[in-house]
């Protein structure tokens, strides 16, 4: 009963290879849409103090709330559509997204922002030419965490339909047949490791500023 | 220089903050074209607030800053910016630019273009001193005094009329210092900048100012004056304080051993100069040595030329056995010797001069106008 039936993986990889697509397609653009939504939101709750405890407390209540219920709610106003999955999962990512953004901008050294308002930048040349790449390492981080925590929730999306490699679950749960579960608990961790790498990667590529850094930190612990 | 007209006018310049504190008291000053105006005083003088108000970093609470003879607070204030060099404290450069990128940021802002842009930081980036390898360096790459240097370099990238330097050189060490303040004196020389200086070092204050203004806490501007005129005729117990128990050496670094005579070496005496063939000092000869004279140990000399200043002259004067100091040309051959009376009478004279030195200003108003052009 417990036993894999290793037969089954490669008779049914083309649907392993489309549920895994499936997956992604709900996952990334719920992190996407996080981040279109968080980077701005984190911007004002950097610049109004007054807004920073309001928006932070309002992304942590969203994140509190169960996620099949999140859906449940979503249902009459988004129907039986990816689209409720993704919306579902992009508020999921909104907590800890405008979180690090935030401290990402926080972090910024005052002395490199009074030199870029002071040589005449405006205060959005400012943002996107200074503070924000000096805040993408920690931007970057939460991206990570809000990536690999939507690939993992996906699956509770295959109760309206859309739970990509979460469908396996079911399918497992419904026949009494554990392979499927064992697969798409396999493959989505795999998701998660492919998808964090890419991230890790990006991030190399986006901050070549830190890579002599790194190199230098360890050179000097060396010595 | 520091003879221009003034570029820089504050007008009855007050800074107060919200909490009662006053930032800056009631400022009339002028800083004039091509010459380096210090502001120097104790933490929390206003010195800081004073300098940001030029670029509008800062706006006054009351009065009127003047730039070219137009008031700055009816100017765009990223447009100002633009037109002023700004070096702040540690540098202050982007971390996550290259150096060469770093040079070129105003350049960018103004939008002249990469490649222009970029073949202008190169240009810089020499200027001050720094190989072409580090163009493609990141800050934390470089040693405090690079940095320091990329940042007089970013300041000077779109050629502005004026720089305004906070502290620069503040968080190097002092070697590092001197090198970089006899680097600003040379770039000085050739590009003729209006600049505005802050620091809290009264010797680099002296070192680098045509002209110094002292603060006092509460934002008071105590005396501004000409190094000389201020290190002879202090305004006040405060500046005289401010100034060191030593002010009337500093004021023998501002001035050289030119003027001051100079007669052949001794021919008799304790004490013979020994020069090389080709006319270098080497050293003295005590000739009441015992032994043979020609393996008898030097006692040192360092040879003087008439750019150095006569503290140079007085310190080796005292170190030397004889009392005189060996006196050279440009190519290092001795030219002559000066006794220590004649450099004491030189000194004298010095402070004397500077002490009735007319200059226009009346001597050390308390409420110092400033404008001695």
């Amino acid at each position: 009963m417990n036993s894999v039936d290793w037969g089954w993986i490669p008779d049914h990889a083309r649907d392993l290879t489309i549920l895994a697509l499936d997956h992604m397609a709900t996952a990334g653009p719920a992190v996407l849409f996080g981040l279109l939504i968080a980077v701005p939101l984190a911007v004002v709750a950097h610049r109004v103090r007054a807004l920073r405890g309001l928006l932070l407390g309002i992304s942590s209540i969203l994140y509190t709330i169960p996620s099949l219920a999140l859906f449940v709610l979503l249902l009459p106003i988004t129907g039986l559509t990816r689209t409720t999955a993704i919306v579902g999962l992009t508020a999921y990512t909104l907590c800890v997204l405008i979180r690090n953004t935030v401290e990402g901008l926080d972090a910024v050294p005052a002395h490199a922002r009074e030199a870029s308002v002071a040589m005449g930048s405006s205060r959005t040349r400012t943002l996107l030419t200074v503070e924000l790449p000096l805040a993408l390492p920690v931007i970057m981080a939460g991206v990570r965490v809000a990536t690999v925590m939507s690939i993992s929730l996906v699956s509770v999306a295959s109760y309206i339909g859309y739970g990509g490699l979460g469908q396996l679950f079911t399918d497992g749960f419904q026949r009494n047949f554990t392979t499927p579960v064992w697969a798409g608990v396999a493959l989505t961790l795999l998701l998660a490791l492919v998808a964090d790498a890419l991230l890790v990667a990006i991030q190399w590529l986006c901050t070549p500023w830190q890579r002599g850094h790194a190199a230098r930190t360890s050179a000097g612990k060396a010595a | 220089m520091g003879k221009g007209l003034p570029v820089i006018e504050f007008e009855s310049v007050s800074k107060h903050y919200p909490n009662g504190t006053t930032a800056v008291d009631d400022l009339t000053l002028t800083m004039p074209e091509g010459g380096i105006t210090v502001l120097v005083g104790t933490s929390g003088c206003g010195k800081t607030t004073t300098l940001r108000m030029i670029n509008r970093m800062v706006d006054p609470s009351s009065g009127r800053i003047k730039l070219n003879g137009k008031d700055i607070s009816a100017t765009d204030r990223a447009e100002l910016r633009r037109g002023i060099g700004y070096v702040i404290q540690q540098a202050g450069l982007f971390p996550h630019r290259t150096v060469l990128d770093n040079i070129a940021t105003v350049p960018l802002v103004l939008g002249w273009g990469r490649r222009k842009a970029r073949a202008r930081a190169e240009e810089l980036l020499e200027r001050v001193g720094l190989q072409p390898d580090a163009a493609k360096r990141y800050p934390h790459q470089l040693s405090g005094g690079q940095q320091q240097r990329v940042g007089v370099a970013r300041a000077l990238a779109a050629d502005p009329p004026v720089l305004l330097m906070d502290e620069p050189f503040s968080a190097v060490d002092p070697v590092v210092r001197a090198h970089l303040q006899d680097e600003l004196l040379r770039l000085q020389d050739e590009l003729q900048k209006t600049i505005v200086f802050v620091t809290h070092d009264i010797d680099e204050a002296v070192r680098l100012g045509d002209r110094i203004a002292i603060f006092r806490t509460g934002g008071q501007l105590v005396q501004c004056a000409t190094p000389a005129e201020l290190l002879a005729r202090p305004a006040d117990a405060f500046v005289a304080d401010f100034l060191g128990a030593e002010r009337g050496l500093k004021l023998l670094s501002l001035s050289t051993l030119a003027g001051v005579e100079q007669g052949p070496a001794p021919e008799s005496g304790r004490w013979r100069l020994v020069t090389s063939g080709d006319g270098r000092p080497q050293g003295w000869r005590d000739t009441t040595a015992d032994g043979d004279s020609a393996g008898a140990d030097l006692v040192p000399v360092r040879p003087l030329s008439d750019g150095d200043s006569l503290l140079a002259a007085l310190n080796e004067a005292v170190a030397s056995p004889s009392g005189l100091i060996a006196r050279v040309d440009a190519d290092g051959k001795l030219t002559g010797v000066t006794s220590r009376d004649a450099i004491h009478d030189a000194a004298g004279h010095e402070h004397a001069r500077a002490a009735k030195a007319d200059g226009g200003a009346a001597p050390a108003k308390t409420d110092a106008e400033g404008v001695i052009a």
